[in-house]
């Protein structure tokens, strides 16, 4: 099942870093339109709403639920896996009155992705440090 | 009956403005820290969000707050085995690079095999997944620009069919040079003989020689002996050192005896760790919280050897102590702890001596399996992270415009 789930992903994740000969997959996925996975779950209103992620579990739900509760405008922040053997995982916002879960969500989202950038950096430059300084790859003790 | 009063809201108004204080120390080492006791761990959940501790403590994300805090340190970085320690980062998120580093991050595995012939003693379908099971390894970029192979979802797998209802976007794959790898194994197991091998293995079997390398050709099957046979385009990548091969060539895949052959033909495709674990990159990939050992007062002389006893070695060590001269306890290293907890077991230390664990700070470890480096595909993770927040800000956008 998620198979397919990784197919969005790495076409990503190579559109994204720039690796990768993938001028073959985009031209297909040009093509082809990307399946919506985001829904909105009956009863939502602007300030409060459950959104539906399809093919999606705790990795990304408990990282959105944190990136999300840091907004102060956020009153309520949470997710849940409905069912174990169905693939979507619910999100639900709660906000202040002068937002709407559509702006904090895509904050949230923006957060997290501002946040792995960082990661990716100083992961990076502290590999390369470690690299030269220790060429047998190991700290000494 | 009379009328209820209306509630004076106002005393609870004031009371709501009361100006908001500093934390205080022992809240901010609360904070900081997991706390490990006898039988319990209290203080598990993180409190860095906006008006935890009142109305004007701030904790919203600011990236540049985050990016100072953050801190990278690496103890070892082999290709098969890399540590380092992530400082600075909620475990939601480490949890979600440690999830992706397992189920997540696509590798290339064995996933069909077309028997041509299987006498040997183990059967066809046992041995294909001893197949599947073995890491392949090849060029980087070539494994890279391999492209899914998608299979139509089994007609018993109810959630897959249901999830893929509707969804024209993933169509069927057919095999071709752009998604599957093609590796054949044809093998045969024979007595040695003085014409082709220098000896006669009849002959030694006879004189009671029961090594069976002494006496038989080709009676083990190792990994190495699985043959690559690149199609179409994918000799431009995988060729000389890139061509696609098992990680460890000395994987014992089968034992034969004369007259047994083993004759197959292997598809391998792009998948991950979700759908079967032999995609999985890493061997394991895990992290753990730093140890902070707290000696409150001065545990000396015989105790402080007890004491030292109770941890792995190099985590207590000795100083001099200034009022009495003896011994004194003093952490060295408590990343070497394993949070035994041994030494809250001991009367002599009660009191003393506080354990805990440094919340936001992750002492990964990442064992690649060997297709690709460990700190790459940590980076891998990240990206992938990040991807996923793209693509959902994507999804949003067009939810909001169909709203």
């Amino acid at each position: 099942m998620s198979q397919q789930n990784g197919d969005h992903e790495m076409a990503d994740a190579d559109a994204d870093a720039g690796a990768g000969a993938e001028a073959n997959e985009s031209a297909q996925s040009e093509v082809r339109q990307e399946k919506q996975m985001l829904r909105l779950l009956p009863g939502s209103t602007d300030t409060a709403a459950s959104f539906a992620f399809e093919k999606e579990d705790h990795t990304l739900g408990n990282a959105l639920r944190y990136m999300i509760t840091k907004n102060p405008s956020v009153e309520f922040c949470g997710y849940t896996i409905p069912h174990p053997s169905e693939p979507y995982m619910n999100l639900r916002i709660q906000t202040d009155d002068d937002t709407t879960v559509f702006e904090v969500l895509r904050k949230g989202l923006e957060d997290l992705s501002e946040l792995c950038d960082v990661v990716e950096d100083k992961f990076s430059v502290a590999r390369d440090a470690f690299n030269a300084d220790n060429p047998d790859r190991a700290e000494a003790q | 009956m009379t009328m209820a009063q209306p509630l004076d809201v106002s005393r609870y108004r004031s009371e709501r403005h009361i100006p908001w204080a500093p934390l205080s120390a022992e809240e901010i080492e609360a904070r900081r820290l997991v706390q490990i006791n006898a039988e319990t761990v209290t203080h598990t959940a993180a409190s860095d969000f906006p008006g935890h501790y009142g109305p004007e403590q701030d904790d919203s994300w600011v990236v540049e707050r985050f990016r100072q805090g953050l801190k990278v340190d690496f103890h070892h970085n082999k290709p098969h085995d890399a540590a380092f320690s992530l400082v600075g980062i909620d475990a939601s998120i480490a949890n979600a690079f440690r999830r992706i580093l397992i189920a997540e991050i696509p590798t290339l595995a064995i996933e069909d095999v077309f028997f041509l012939d299987n006498t040997s003693v183990i059967q066809d379908e046992v041995l294909a997944h001893r197949l599947g099971l073995i890491p392949l390894t090849g060029g980087r970029e070539g494994l890279d620009w391999l492209h899914w192979f998608h299979r139509a979802p089994s007609k018993d797998a109810f959630t897959m069919q249901t999830a893929s209802d509707g969804d024209e976007t993933t169509p069927v794959s057919t095999h071709n040079d752009y998604n599957t790898i093609v590796m054949t194994l044809d093998i045969e197991c024979r007595w040695a003989t003085v014409e082709k091998d220098g000896w006669d293995g009849k002959k030694k079997a006879a004189e009671g020689d029961v090594a069976p390398e002494e006496k038989y050709i080709k009676s083990n099957v190792y990994a190495s002996d699985l043959v690559f046979h690149p199609q179409g385009k994918q000799s431009e990548y995988f060729s000389g050192e890139n061509a696609i091969r098992p990680v460890n060539p000395e994987i014992l895949i089968a034992k034969l005896r004369p007259g047994h052959r083993i004759h197959l033909r292997c598809h391998c495709i792009k998948g991950v760790g979700s759908d079967h674990a032999k995609f999985s990159p890493v061997a394991t990939a895990s992290y753990r919280l730093l140890p902070q050992i707290t000696i409150t007062q001065p545990i000396l002389g015989a105790d402080a050897k007890k004491f030292a006893r109770c941890f792995p070695r190099g985590v207590i060590g000795y100083e001099p102590d200034a009022a009495t001269g003896e011994q004194k306890a003093v952490v060295k290293n408590p990343m070497k702890d394993t949070v035994s907890r041994e030494c809250l077991r001991h009367d002599e230390f009660k009191g003393k001596v506080k354990l805990g664990r440094v919340r936001d700070h992750f002492i990964f470890s990442v064992e690649s399996t060997g297709q690709f480096e460990s700190d790459e595909l940590f980076l891998d993770a990240v990206r992938l992270l990040r991807a996923k927040a793209e693509r959902f800000k994507r999804h949003l956008t067009e939810l909001e415009e169909g709203r």
